[in-house]
C-alpha cells in the first residue's frame, strides 16, 4: 500500500469531518460574536450534552433527529434555568448563565457515567474530544476509491452528516445575508424597515445549535467552543469587511482542523514521543494559538468583544 | 386594567376618536411598560403633515419610547398607531428612521457607503442586485449630509457628528415621506448640528414630514414649528408659536426646570 492509499484510508474523512465541523460552527460564530453573544456558542456546547445523554437514553439510538430534539429541549430547559435563577435569586444575566451552563454540563457528564452506552460511541471521552481519529474509510485502497460506488457506500455516516449541516449553513449565511448583516449591525433600524429581528436571531441560535450536535457527535465538545469563537474572531482581527471576516473564518477554520489534525498525530513523534494525541483537542489548540497570534500582530486588532470560553 | 385597555383599543374602531387619516403619525391610547411602571400612559397625539415637529420632555419621559412604540420596534400595552392613516405595517415604505447614534457598535467591519445603503435592503429584498442607480443613490445622500469624501471609510473611524450624518444619510436612501429621528442632536459637533437642521428644513420644503426627538429647549423655537410635550402623559401638543410656553413647561418638567433657565429660552410668552 502507497502513502497516498494510506493516508485516503486514514487520514483524508477525518480530516474531512474535522474541516466541515469547524466550517459549520465558524460562520454562525460570525455573527454570535459580532452580536456580543459569544457565550450563547460556548453555552450551547454545554448544554448539548445532557441533550443528547438523556435523548439516548429514552430512544436507545444516536441518530440524528432524536440527538437534536434532546439538545433543543436541553437548550429550553437551560433558558428556563437562566430566567429563573435571574428573576428568584436576582443574579446577574452573565452569572447566571455560567452556573446553568456548567452545572448541565457537569449533570450529562454524571448521567453518561451512569448509563450503559457501551453499544455505541458515547461516553463522557467522546463528550469531551469527540471520536475523529477513528472515522477512517476502511473500504479505501487510494484515490482512485472516490470513484468506486462500493467504497463509497462505506465512508463513516458522520461525514455525509456533517457535510449537509455545513453546506445548508453555508446556504443559508449567503440567502439571509443581508437580514443577518443589518440586524446584527442596527437591531432597531432593521425592526424599522420591517424584518423579524427576533426570528433572524432565533434561526440564527438555532444554526448554531445545528452545528453543535452535528459537529459534537465526531469531533466533541471542545472543538465545538473553539470553532464557534476563534476562527471568527482571528478573521475579525485581519479584516474590517464582514463579507471577508466569514470567508476568513472559513480559511481559518480549515487551516486549523488540517494543522491540528497532523500535529496531532505527527506532532509528538517529531518531538521524540511515542502516541499520537487527540485531534480534537490539538485542532482546537492550534486555534487559539492562530487567534493569539492575530492578537499580536492582525491589522485590526483590538475590536473584537469576545467573551472567554470555559 | 391593561387588558381591558387592549381590548378597547386594538381594533381602532371602538377607540373615542379616530385617528387623522392625514396625519403622518397619529397616536391613541398608546402605554408602554417596562416592567410595573408605565413609561408612557394612555398618550394621544396628532402630528401635522409637512411639520418639522419636536419631541420634547424631560429625561425618562418617555421621548424615544413614544418613537419606538409607534414604530413598533419595542411591544406596546395598548394603543392605535396610524401612519398616513395606515397600520405601520402597511406603511413602512413610507417611513426613515434615524436610531441614537449610540445605540449600534461602530466598530462593526463595514463601510459608509454599505451602512448607507442599508438604506435600500427593505426594497432590495434577499438578492436584487445594489444597480449603479443605488450607488448613485446613496452617493446623493451621503452628498447631502457633507459626507461624499467618506463613502468608503471604514464606519469606525468616524467621529460621532460623523456617525450621526451616516445614519441621517442612511434615512435620506430611503426615500420616504415621514422621518423619524431620535436624539439627532446629542453630542454632535455645532457644525453637524448646522448640517443635521439644513437637511431637516430641505425635507420640509419639499413637502415631507419630520418629528424628532429633542433635549436642547433652547433650539426648539429656531428648529421647529411644531411642539409635543411629553411626561409619561401628553402634556401639550400644537404649533411652537402658542403650544411652546413657560406654563406648559413647567407643567411638564414639573420642579425640574429653574425658572432662571426658563427666562433664558427663546419662549413665546402665552
Amino acid at each position: 500500500m502507497s502513502m497516498g492509499a494510506d493516508f485516503v484510508q486514514f487520514s483524508l474523512t477525518p480530516i474531512l469531518i474535522g474541516i466541515l465541523a469547524a466550517i459549520a460552527c465558524a460562520l454562525p460564530g460570525n455573527f454570535l460574536i459580532l452580536r456580543r453573544q459569544a457565550l450563547i456558542g460556548d453555552a450551547i456546547s454545554h448544554v448539548v450534552l445532557p441533550g443528547i445523554v438523556v435523548a439516548f437514553l429514552v430512544t436507545g439510538t444516536i441518530a440524528a433527529i432524536p440527538m437534536l430534539l434532546g439538545a433543543g429541549a436541553a437548550a429550553l430547559v437551560a433558558v428556563a434555568l437562566i430566567e429563573a435563577i435571574k428573576r428568584l435569586g436576582g443574579i446577574e444575566p452573565g452569572a447566571a448563565m455560567g452556573v446553568v451552563f456548567t452545572a448541565l454540563f457537569a449533570g450529562g457528564v454524571l448521567l453518561l457515567e451512569q448509563s450503559d452506552t457501551s453499544r455505541v460511541h458515547l461516553d463522557v471521552e467522546h463528550a469531551l474530544m469527540g471520536n475523529l481519529e477513528t472515522l477512517i474509510w476502511f473500504q479505501a485502497e487510494g484515490w482512485g476509491s472516490l470513484a468506486d460506488p462500493a467504497a463509497l457506500a462505506d465512508l463513516p455516516p458522520e461525514l455525509l452528516r456533517i457535510a449537509v449541516v455545513a453546506l445548508a449553513i453555508a446556504v443559508l449565511t449567503v440567502v439571509f445575508w443581508r437580514p443577518l448583516k443589518l440586524s446584527t449591525f442596527d437591531e432597531g433600524f432593521a425592526r424599522a424597515i420591517g424584518l423579524p429581528v427576533s426570528v433572524i436571531g432565533l434561526g440564527l441560535v438555532i444554526a448554531a445549535a445545528v452545528a453543535a450536535v452535528a459537529a459534537f457527535d465526531a469531533v466533541g465538545s471542545i472543538i465545538v467552543i473553539a470553532m464557534f469563537i476563534c476562527p471568527p474572531a482571528t478573521a475579525r482581527l485581519m479584516t474590517n469587511s464582514l463579507a471577508a471576516q466569514v470567508w476568513g473564518s472559513v480559511g481559518f477554520a480549515t487551516l486549523s482542523a488540517i494543522l491540528g489534525y497532523v500535529l496531532a498525530g505527527y506532532g509528538p513523534l517529531w518531538l521524540g514521543f511515542d502516541s499520537a494525541v487527540s485531534a480534537a483537542g490539538m485542532i482546537a489548540a492550534v486555534s487559539g494559538l492562530i487567534l493569539g497570534l492575530a492578537c499580536l500582530f492582525g491589522p485590526h486588532r483590538g475590536r473584537v468583544g469576545v467573551a472567554a470560553g470555559g | 386594567m391593561a387588558e381591558t385597555l387592549t381590548l378597547a383599543t386594538r381594533d381602532g374602531t371602538s377607540a373615542g376618536t379616530g385617528p387623522d387619516p392625514a396625519s403622518p403619525l397619529a397616536v391613541r391610547g398608546l402605554t408602554v411598560s417596562y416592567g410595573e411602571k408605565p413609561a408612557l400612559f394612555s398618550v394621544d397625539a396628532t402630528f401635522p403633515v409637512g411639520a418639522m415637529a419636536a419631541i420634547v420632555g424631560p429625561n425618562g419621559a418617555g421621548k424615544s419610547t413614544l418613537l419606538k412604540a409607534s414604530l413598533g420596534l419595542i411591544p406596546s400595552v395598548s394603543g392605535l398607531v396610524t401612519v398616513f392613516g395606515q397600520p405601520i405595517a402597511a406603511a413602512r415604505d413610507r417611513i426613515a428612521y434615524v436610531p441614537q447614534r449610540a445605540s449600534v457598535d461602530w466598530d462593526f467591519p463595514t463601510t459608509v457607503t454599505d451602512v448607507v445603503l442599508m438604506g435600500r435592503y427593505r426594497k432590495l429584498g434577499l438578492f436584487r442586485r445594489v444597480t449603479r442607480a443605488e450607488c448613485a443613490l446613496a452617493t446623493d445622500a451621503l452628498g447631502r449630509v457633507g459626507m461624499e469624501g467618506f463613502a468608503s471609510r471604514q464606519i469606525g473611524q468616524l467621529s460621532g457628528g460623523q456617525q450621526q450624518r451616516v445614519f441621517l444619510a442612511r434615512a435620506l436612501a430611503q426615500e420616504a415621506d415621514l422621518y423619524l429621528l431620535d436624539e439627532p442632536f446629542a453630542g454632535v459637533d455645532a457644525a453637524t448640528e448646522r448640517a443635521i437642521i439644513e437637511v431637516l428644513k430641505a425635507l420640509k420644503a419639499e413637502g415631507k414630514s419630520v418629528i424628532a426627538v429633542h433635549h436642547d429647549l433652547s433650539t426648539v423655537a429656531e428648529y421647529f414649528d411644531h411642539v409635543f410635550l411629553v411626561n409619561v402623559r401628553a402634556m401639550a401638543e400644537g404649533p411652537v408659536a402658542t403650544t411652546f410656553t413657560p406654563e406648559a413647561l413647567a407643567q411638564t418638567y414639573g420642579g425640574r426646570l429653574a425658572a432662571t433657565h426658563l427666562d433664558q429660552l427663546a419662549l413665546v410668552r402665552g
